[in-house]
């Protein structure tokens, strides 16, 4: 009963930093804010669909998961089919990727393709302008896009992935009718403007300010936005502000993050000049300035007060985009690099007949595959009408962010001097890459957000089994449900969750090394909230390497499904997808057992709070502490 | 205004490596992209254009073919034809479809539709026969324009400027007429994804060869199909010297 205790008192006390923190990732799901409302989130362990929130406490939730969502149907795959041919013409013919990134702008007359296209409204219904794609239909197209070119990419993303995604999910009907038509036939750029000098991964933290006017038909907005991406193009604007918003229960006022569709010709919005970046240079990058803007109070969106809620929709929902996309660059940059490999001949042999390079082509297939694979199974879910694929979004943005780097490095390597030179394109391809980590969402920020969104659920579902002892009569089908999982687990009869009746026969292996992941994470994650109590929210160090085990443990999961439906279907790829599959659950097991052991080794633990420490003293010195071995 | 007749092919796409089946009946057609044929989209190209600058008020797209035409159908209704015509042809027959098949349908579709143009590719790209519109304006004794690289309308005439060996022939020819397209006639749009959406809506016939009277039996066997013969591998020879000994040797310079 003490264990208990302390649960319930670290479940109290993690929920409102989570809240905290959440509203400084632009990645929160809708956590409760204040009072009673997190009283109530706590108070009642929801349910999820989601995979990697039920991996937290242990638990094996496949309803997502298994069997792999296919949900075109037969027209959706034509017109899909039809798209596809037009859109890849126009990247190999039309648009030049290097003389964007040299010009630091997408060449107009690309641009203008790209607006006959339809690029720019692939989601938009069709009756407001729009080709009325689901995701998954927008996962190909962003597929061939990513394979192309990067900074058209988040060209058309800034637009219609958060731009306006923003109309698309809160807008009211006249909002929609308003303003889709415009953002798709009318050729007007859209933006998502939310960072500022001062707020970054902590959105929370914004200053712009919207104030009613005296006669209430207007809010007035004031502040700066930096880093907007078409933040130099755009004509209309999700933009987030503080608005003052009295609390009924209290009668006072304070401040929530309100959103707002801002038209450039409202007049006092300026932009500044186009950003000097490292990568993706062909989109437009800029500060946006907001002065004394009136903004009809009927371009509220999502309603007062609920901005936040409304940003973090906008980009969960846009980031399975991100993994397509990159899927699509990992596809395009390992042709390069196989090309190469198989036509380069040093030592009198093809490069591809050493084991070094075959290592290298064998993992970048594999990684593409991974994140090709979870880009469409969230896109898949997403359709399928989840509303539980945060975490999954989250880990396949970070997930494809670092393949992807992996993969287009790895292929530089191959080509050697020639990979290095700008005129072999990849190159471009690296430096557009950064940003993805960096981005919407740092990856740093995104780990600690699956971690600690995971830990609440988990540490929900505990108070819920707290609470039961209170009465145990009334819950003893819980209780026991519970008392028996931690019996097996103490005397060593522990038969992990299985999976085996979800996959091929052939991977039935591989999915008992992924069952045995999913049944340690669970342990471990208890261990952790029984050991740290409300202090596991500081222990960053910890909650990284808990992030990482539900990564490589949601990614076994994928790609057991995605191998299984290729194998029972017969595709002429199932062999290799079988093998990859096996690889990838073979070492990605043996990572979640290193990554659970390390937060729970002493060893580790000495080493985490030695990093600490140098870290700490490397700060207070203002750089190195050592000088070099001569010592001057 | 004109009504304009266009024929479009669905062939194994220009990028794609050709294998020969190893029975060699064939090359392999299975699990492989086709589009459609390059020449035919010029053809559809000028239609267009035709259509845009008034010149034509309804252009109608034909396919001979398996049910997979109907594909090549839809790009050519996305990029701007009017309605299609699906004739299904399919297995065996249209295996050994020949040029002279095709041209009798396109001559009885020309008849039925009251065309007043029929535009078609030069040659397709598969079987390079470049017969078709030859022969099709020959079943209906309507003037012929191959090779078109420029067409205009004058004074109720197509003058049509003609790619021939070493330099150009332009000809005025009456209305109706066959026009085939060359390579420089045009550079084709590509669908824009609006487009393929809207060209769903547009209506495709589907009728048989037996329906326009065309009899379509072989009158040919294909006994053999096979791979062209592989390139003997080249040497580097180390110096200029070597190398007119070799082409001496080869009887190439004396």
């Amino acid at each position: 009963m003490l264990r208990f205790g302390r649960v319930l008192n670290l479940s109290r006390n993690v929920v409102p930093f989570v809240e905290v923190n959440s509203r400084g990732l632009a990645t929160a799901p809708q956590v409760a804010r204040k009072g009673e409302e997190v009283e109530k989130a706590t108070s009642e362990a929801k349910e999820s669909q989601s995979f990697t929130m039920n991996l937290f406490r242990g638990v094996m939730e496949t309803a997502q998961v298994f069997p792999f969502p296919q949900v075109l149907n037969e027209d959706q795959k034509d017109t899909l089919k039809m798209f596809v041919d037009p859109t890849a013409k126009f990247f190999e013919e039309v648009n030049d990727p290097a003389k964007n990134d040299t010009l630091e702008a997408v060449e107009p007359q690309s641009l203008e393709g790209l607006w006959e296209l339809g690029a720019f409204g692939l989601q938009v219904s069709q009756d407001l302008g729009g080709l009325g794609l689901n995701n998954t239909q927008y996962a190909r197209l962003v597929e061939i896009v990513g394979a192309h070119d990067l900074g058209v990419g988040i060209t058309l993303g800034a637009h219609q992935s958060i731009g306006f995604k923003g109309i698309l999910l809160f807008g009211t009907p006249e909002q929609k009718a308003k303003y889709l038509p415009r953002v798709t036939t009318g050729k007007e750029f859209a933006a998502f403007c939310l960072t500022e000098p001062s707020s970054g991964s902590d959105a929370g933290s914004i200053r712009s300010r919207a104030v009613l006017s005296a006669d209430g038909k207007h809010y007035i907005l004031n502040g700066s936005k930096i880093w907007i991406s078409n933040g130099g193009l755009a004509e209309i604007m999700t933009v987030f502000a503080q608005t003052p918003v009295l609390d009924e229960k209290t009668g006072k006022e304070h401040d929530k993050v309100t959103a707002f569709i801002v038209e450039r010709s409202f007049g006092g919005v300026t932009s500044g000049p186009p950003e000097k970046k490292m990568g993706i240079k062909a989109s437009n990058t800029a500060e946006v300035y907001y002065e004394d803007v009136k903004i009809p109070v009927e371009n509220v969106l999502g309603g007062v007060g609920q901005g936040f809620k409304v940003a973090m929709n906008i980009l969960n929902n846009g980031r399975f985009g991100m993994a397509a996309c990159l899927a699509g660059t990992m596809r395009a940059v390992t042709r390069k690099a196989v090309d190469h490999a198989t036509t380069r001949l040093q030592f009198g042999r093809r490069i591809d007949s050493f084991g070094t390079i075959q290592e290298k082509l064998a993992r970048m297939s594999t990684l593409q595959y991974v994140t090709e694979s979870m880009a469409y199974m969230i896109s898949g879910n997403m359709d399928s009408g989840s509303t539980d694929f945060h975490l999954e979004a989250a880990i396949s943005k970070v997930f494809a962010s670092e393949a992807a780097w992996t993969v287009t490095d790895e292929a530089i390597q191959i080509l050697g001097g020639m990979g290095f030179m700008k005129e072999c394109g990849l190159e471009r391809v690296m430096r557009d890459l950064r940003i993805f980590r960096i981005f919407e969402g740092t990856n740093d920020i995104l780990r600690l957000f699956v971690a600690l969104t995971g830990i609440q659920f988990a540490g929900a579902h505990l108070r819920e089994l707290q609470k039961a002892f209170k009465n145990p009569a009334a819950n003893l089908g819980l209780i026991f449900g519970e008392a028996t999982k931690r019996a097996i687990r103490s005397v060593g009869l522990s038969s992990p969750p299985s999976l085996s009746q979800h996959v091929h026969p052939n991977l039935v292996p591989a999915a008992a090394l992924a069952a045995k992941s999913i049944e340690s994470f669970g342990q471990a994650v208890e261990a952790t909230l029984l050991k740290y109590g409300r202090g596991v929210v500081e222990e960053q160090f910890v909650l990284n390497r808990l992030a990482n085990a539900a990564i490589d443990t949601y990614t076994m999961a994928v790609v057991l499904s995605r191998a299984t439906m290729a194998l029972q279907s017969g595709l002429p790829s199932a062999h290799i997808q079988e093998l990859m599959t096996k690889v990838w659950c073979s070492e990605a097991s043996g990572r979640v057992a290193e990554n659970l052991g390390a937060i729970r080794s002493s060893q580790t633990l000495e080493n985490f709070s030695n990093l600490s420490a140098i870290a700490k003293n490397v700060c207070e010195n203002g750089g190195l502490i050592h000088i070099n071995p001569l010592n001057f | 205004m004109a009504r304009v007749l266009v024929g479009v092919k669905r062939v194994i796409d220009y990028a794609v490596k050709i294998r020969v089946k190893p029975d060699k009946t064939g090359v392999v057609t299975d699990g492989v992209k086709h589009s459609m044929n390059p020449f035919d989209e010029i053809a559809v190209e000028e239609a267009v254009r035709l259509k845009e600058k008034k010149i034509a008020q309804e252009i109608v797209a034909v396919s001979c073919g398996p049910a997979q035409s109907q594909e090549t159908l839809r790009t050519a209704l996305a990029m701007g034809v009017d309605r299609g015509i699906h004739v299904e042809v399919s297995g065996p027959e249209y295996d050994t479809l020949q040029p002279i098949h095709v041209s009798k349908i396109l001559a009885k579709l020309a008849q039925d539709e009251k065309a007043d143009i029929v535009i078609v590719g030069k040659q397709a790209i598969d079987d390079d026969s470049n017969q078709t519109a030859q022969m099709t304006a020959a079943l209906l004794d309507w003037p012929q324009a191959t090779f078109a690289s420029k067409i205009e309308k004058q004074n109720g005439e197509l003058q049509v400027t003609r790619e021939i060996d070493g330099g150009l022939e332009t000809i005025k020819v009456k209305l109706p007429a066959v026009v085939s397209a060359d390579l420089r006639l045009n550079e084709p749009r590509y669908a824009t994804l609006p487009n393929i959406m809207k060209a769903k809506k547009k209506p495709i016939k589907k009728v048989s060869p037996k329906d326009l009277g065309v009899d379509t039996a072989a009158r040919i066997e294909v006994l053999s199909v096979e791979d062209p013969p592989t390139r003997q591998a080249g040497v580097i020879l180390p110096d200029v010297d070597q190398l007119i000994v070799k082409l001496k040797e080869g009887g190439h310079v004396q």
